[in-house]
């Protein structure tokens, strides 16, 4: 058995301690270890982003990162974008514009919506869909999505 | 996935310590974009996993005027790809760099790692190719370079011996009048890997009519990255014409030695080789201000 590593980050403001060994993903640890079952297990190698999580502001996706690389690290997954308000603008529109069916991308979706808005707030259709490009979705055929991101960036926070 | 330990160093000596001390057992991390899928699959193995991100040599870009453009080997895409030095004298890599991946791959997949993985088809070493970029790599003998098209061996395969490992790419200051481009084709728009690639930089005398020196790059055709050398010297003094650019895209041709996969036929990919050189050579001379003789 392989020892644990300690280690320490703050995951969706808060911080965090969890044990792991150094050959687990950090999605492995967040659904497993954390419980945050939010980011999802798509195809386990980057091609379909169900996973993403942004990691000192940069969209990643979880399943190529090593839990033990985020000591001391930055950490928001789609837990965190809803506020006790209520939910994030995007969040609002994807319910609005119907942007899921299955919705098991759906959380992949917000969060590398979100990385895109905090980044470029007005983006253009094209910016949108190229941004996307690393998130896949057999239901929705992509255009509510689209939709959902461009008019999530023009309702105000 | 399978077990391995990790270390995450601070510097360039303890590096070159961990790979000595595990014989070949080590691996290399920087984005894990291709690493971490290799060992979940089981096509590679380690019993330590080295992340060299923490090492400043390894994760920055300096560039000045003089000793040109470095670029250390784990520097992630998004990085170099929004670097002002790196856009405004070297747009043809940026073309090549931004393909590699979605958004979530820019920001972790590097260069070095591009390198290292040795694919036929890495989009990033055509377009380092043509801009005669050179790797620097460092092992307990000491440093040593090699030119980036010597460093990709085999499919997956490279030219590091036991015990090294690659700390950055130079790319020498670009001359008066260079232009450069990289295109690919791919079936889609985003997300593929190339079916065929082709790089190609000119360097066009003074009133921007005449090649005064052209290199030629060539992905997915071949088991490595190809360096088309007689196709950029022939251009050499020619006059920029559409007869003379087609020439070289067809000497370029010439030595593409594809193979038939899924992404396309051996047939295909040589029709391709002229198409996307002779386009590729079009961005080039746009770039160093040239245009084509009428």
């Amino acid at each position: 058995m392989q020892s644990k590593t300690h280690v320490t980050a703050t995951i969706n403001s808060e911080e965090v301690e969890f044990l792991c060994e150094p050959r687990q993903s950090l999605l492995e640890v967040l659904r497993e270890t954390l419980g945050l079952m939010g980011a999802k297990e798509g195809c386990n190698n980057g091609n379909c982003g169900a996973c993403s999580v942004i990691l000192d502001g940069r969209l990643v996706n979880s399943c190529l990162v090593l839990a033990v690389e985020i000591q001391g690290r930055n950490l928001t997954t789609i837990e965190g974008i809803a506020t006790p308000e209520g939910l994030h603008p995007l969040q609002q529109k994807f319910i609005e514009h119907a942007a899921l069916q299955c919705g098991y991308c759906t959380p992949g979706f917000i969060v590398a919506s979100k990385a895109l808005l905090d980044q470029n707030p007005e983006p253009s259709e094209h910016e949108v869909r190229a941004w996307l490009a690393g998130n896949l979705c057999r239901c929705t055929g992509y255009d509510r999505i689209v939709k959902a991101v461009l008019d999530a960036a023009d309702t105000p926070l | 996935m399978q077990s391995f330990d990790y270390e995450a160093p601070q510097g360039i000596s303890e590096v070159i310590q961990l790979l000595a001390g595990k014989n070949g057992g080590a691996r290399i991390l920087a984005g894990g974009t291709d690493l971490l899928v290799q060992l979940r699959e089981g096509r590679r193995n380690a019993r330590l996993v080295i992340d060299v991100k923490n090492i400043p040599e390894l994760t920055q870009i300096t560039f000045d005027p003089k000793n040109g453009l470095r670029i250390g080997a784990a520097t992630s895409c998004s990085q170099i790809c929004s670097d002002p030095n790196v856009s405004e004298h070297f747009p043809g890599l940026v073309d090549a760099i931004h393909l590699i991946g979605g958004v979530q791959i820019q920001n972790r997949a590097s260069v070095g790692g591009n390198l290292c993985n040795a694919s036929p088809a890495a989009d990033a070493i055509p377009a380092l190719i043509v801009h005669e970029a050179v790797c620097h790599i460092t092992g307990l003998n000491g440093t040593r370079t090699l030119p980036v098209e010597e460093f990709c061996v085999a499919p997956g395969k490279n030219a590091l011996e036991s015990g090294e490992f690659l700390t950055s790419i130079s790319i020498p200051t670009t001359k008066e009048r260079f232009g450069a481009g990289y295109l690919r084709f791919i079936p889609r728009n985003e997300m593929d890997i190339a079916v065929v690639g082709a790089g190609a930089s000119v360097v066009l005398d003074s009133d921007r009519k005449r090649f005064v020196s052209a290199r030629i790059a060539l992905g997915a055709v071949a088991p490595t990255p190809l360096l088309a050398s007689d196709a950029g010297a022939f251009l050499a003094g020619k006059a920029v014409t559409r007869e003379n650019v087609k020439e070289a895209a067809r000497m370029a041709q010439a030595v593409a030695k594809p193979i038939t996969d899924l992404r396309g036929t051996a047939e295909h990919r040589k029709h391709l080789c002229a198409v996307l050189v002779e386009r590729a050579l079009d961005k080039a001379i746009e770039r160093a201000g040239g245009h084509y003789a009428e």
